[in-house]
């Protein structure tokens, strides 16, 4: 059994990160961190792993400071690593990340694929599908419940209706919720370690992709502005000095709401 | 500008989110269609006339009886295809974000997803998506088309403006990898359980609550401010409160003239269904926490001291 997960790097504090005016991308010079959705996936990897037997790989495609969240999963218990990292993808959009990413994973050749719920730095929660789509393999999103059996991948996720669950044959693409588990700390022993797996990096040409498929000439969607957020109402913020009991309850009676 | 819309439905019904942005897409102008797929939905696709759209394509097969994304990505790929829309328009759902992406993929178009809006602008189409917690706003555009866009749920109302639409079918191949997921149980809409959508006051709780017996402060708040409690998707997924009592995008969507969020992070999931009620009032221990930036009075500190003494207080007054 063979398990591929797909991470990112991300902005660290993703409520202060800023987008760079001059060239309209995230600034990602601050320090980043995997993306906290994304360590569900790697735990429920881990979990997999300790039941089944296999072996658990991180894909991820970034900048070469992505290595610190490739860091972190080995820490957690990965086994190994691959970090797709080339100037020419800087900027890449859905679909030019997913070309990229597709081509990694085919080369992996993993039984089951998994991916978090979103990015917590552009809010995307589409990823999975369109690679899935690429790798021709079945795709179930939002998992909050997983279970292998028999070269089978089941999962239960809640839509707008309440809960479905879906099974689909190996190999697969998962993705799912930050509900599913609560991803472990590194130990000490697992921090100690990771530098020692093996970690891959490896450029856009050594997967066989096109440059003109990847970066902003393979992305078909554009950044035209950035603008304020429109204004709202005033908002009051405070920290609770043993008094914010009262201040609510005088603020709730000044709206007449109480 | 040929629009197409994918029109999502549930139990016999066309959902209001997908006929919100239909209603957009006849406004923005142009011809509009829209989509209908799924198993014996024949008659709901002759609906959408109503909403602005002037013809609705149909594909009623077996294989999309189930509502799973990629036998639906086969269908729009062979309709915008053949037909040649240059936008194809989704309300963004759990099913609709995965249509969309795979989509993309098939056919190698842009996607912008979480818009709260599109605007023609010097003849082209932008899209207006808030970021970074909403603490930028950026305009977001297309470079070839197709232009796939997922439009943030329950952003434009549906308007019913009369009008017939033709209705055409058009038959689809499947990819065998389309057809590898099989859905063992699909999800019903609940009736059971209180109802919050109606509730002037509501109290709800997240993660923040720290275990699932916390849960009784903010019942007793509720309680206490004649209101209703509500929960969000990580707190319900974890199984501490049900499913029914669930405010976001994937629940329900609420207006009260109080909303008082305990241990609530404020993720888009949970904004959309709250954003519109009255006063927000929000107590969390993080002081970078998302809803402080779109709540009316934000309390950083411990809802374990603040929500009793609060509950109290408002039980004083009330007697």
């Amino acid at each position: 059994m063979k398990i591929a997960v797909c991470v990112k790097h991300v902005p660290e504090g993703t409520t202060h990160a800023r987008i760079d005016p001059s060239t309209k991308r995230l600034n990602r010079s601050g320090e980043g961190a995997i993306n906290a959705f994304d360590t569900h996936a790697v735990e429920e990897a881990l979990k997999l792993k300790e039941a089944e037997g296999g072996e658990v790989v991180v894909v991820t495609m970034g900048p070469q400071s992505a290595q610190d969240s490739v860091r972190k999963a080995l820490a957690m218990g990965a086994d190994g690593a691959v970090l797709i990292t080339d100037d020419a993808a800087a900027g890449s959009d859905l679909v030019a990340t997913t070309t990229v990413l597709a081509a990694a994973l085919e080369s992996e050749g993993a039984d089951l694929i998994l991916f978090g719920q979103q990015a917590g730095d552009s809010d995307g929660a589409v990823l999975w599908a369109a690679v899935a789509d690429r790798l021709r393999r079945p795709v179930i999103s939002q998992v909050a419940e997983l279970t292998l059996s028999g070269g089978k991948v089941t999962g239960k996720r809640q839509t707008e209706f309440g809960y479905d669950t879906i099974e689909a044959p190996l190999p697969a693409v998962v993705a799912v919720s930050d509900a599913i588990n609560e991803p472990r700390y590194p130990s000490l022993k697992g921090i100690m370690g990771a530098r020692s797996k093996p970690q891959r990096t490896v450029t856009i040409s050594e997967l066989g992709v096109d440059g003109g498929a990847v970066g902003e000439a393979g992305s078909k969607t554009t950044v035209e502005a950035l603008n304020d957020p429109p204004p709202r109402g005033d908002t009051v913020k405070i920290e609770d000095d043993g008094s914010a009991a009262e201040k609510i309850v005088d603020y709730l009676a000044e709206k007449k709401v109480l | 500008m040929t629009t197409l819309v994918f029109l999502e439905h549930h139990e016999g019904e066309l959902l209001k989110p997908s006929l919100g942005v239909l209603s957009k897409a006849a406004e923005l102008g142009g011809d509009v269609a829209g989509v209908v797929l799924g198993s014996g939905v024949r008659d709901l696709a002759a609906k959408a006339g109503a909403y602005g759209a002037a013809k609705v394509y149909v594909a009623d097969a077996p294989e999309l009886e189930q509502p799973l994304s990629q036998p639906r990505v086969d269908a729009l790929a062979k309709l915008v295809s053949e037909q040649g829309f240059d936008s194809v328009l989704f309300a963004a759902s759990v099913l609709a974000a995965d249509v969309a992406s795979g989509l993309s993929a098939r056919l190698g178009a842009g996607l912008n997803w979480d818009l709260t809006d599109l605007v023609q602008q010097d003849g082209s189409l932008i899209g207006k998506r808030p970021a970074l917690g909403d603490s930028v706003y950026v305009d977001v555009g297309w470079s070839s088309e197709p232009r796939l866009a997922l439009i943030r749920a329950g952003t434009f109302d549906p308007k019913e403006t009369g009008g017939e639409a033709q209705v055409e079918d058009f038959d689809v191949q499947f990819e065998d990898f389309s057809l590898a997921a099989t859905m063992l149980e699909q999800a019903h809409a609940e009736s059971e359980g209180p109802s919050i959508e109606d509730a002037d006051v509501i109290v709800a709780g997240g993660r923040g609550l720290g275990a699932p017996e916390n849960f009784k402060l903010v019942e007793e708040l509720a309680q206490a401010l004649g209101g209703a409690v509500a929960a969000t998707r990580a707190v319900v997924d974890s199984g501490w409160y049900p499913y029914a009592t669930q405010v976001g995008q994937t629940g329900k969507t609420v207006s009260p003239k109080l909303y008082i969020a305990c241990g609530i992070s404020g993720a888009i999931q949970h904004k959309v269904g709250m954003q519109s009620s009255g006063v927000i009032v929000a107590i969390n221990k993080d002081p970078n926490a998302p809803i402080f930036e779109f709540c009316d009075f934000g309390v950083v500190g411990d809802l374990n001291d603040i929500v009793p003494k609060l509950t109290e207080l408002v039980r004083q007054r009330k007697s």
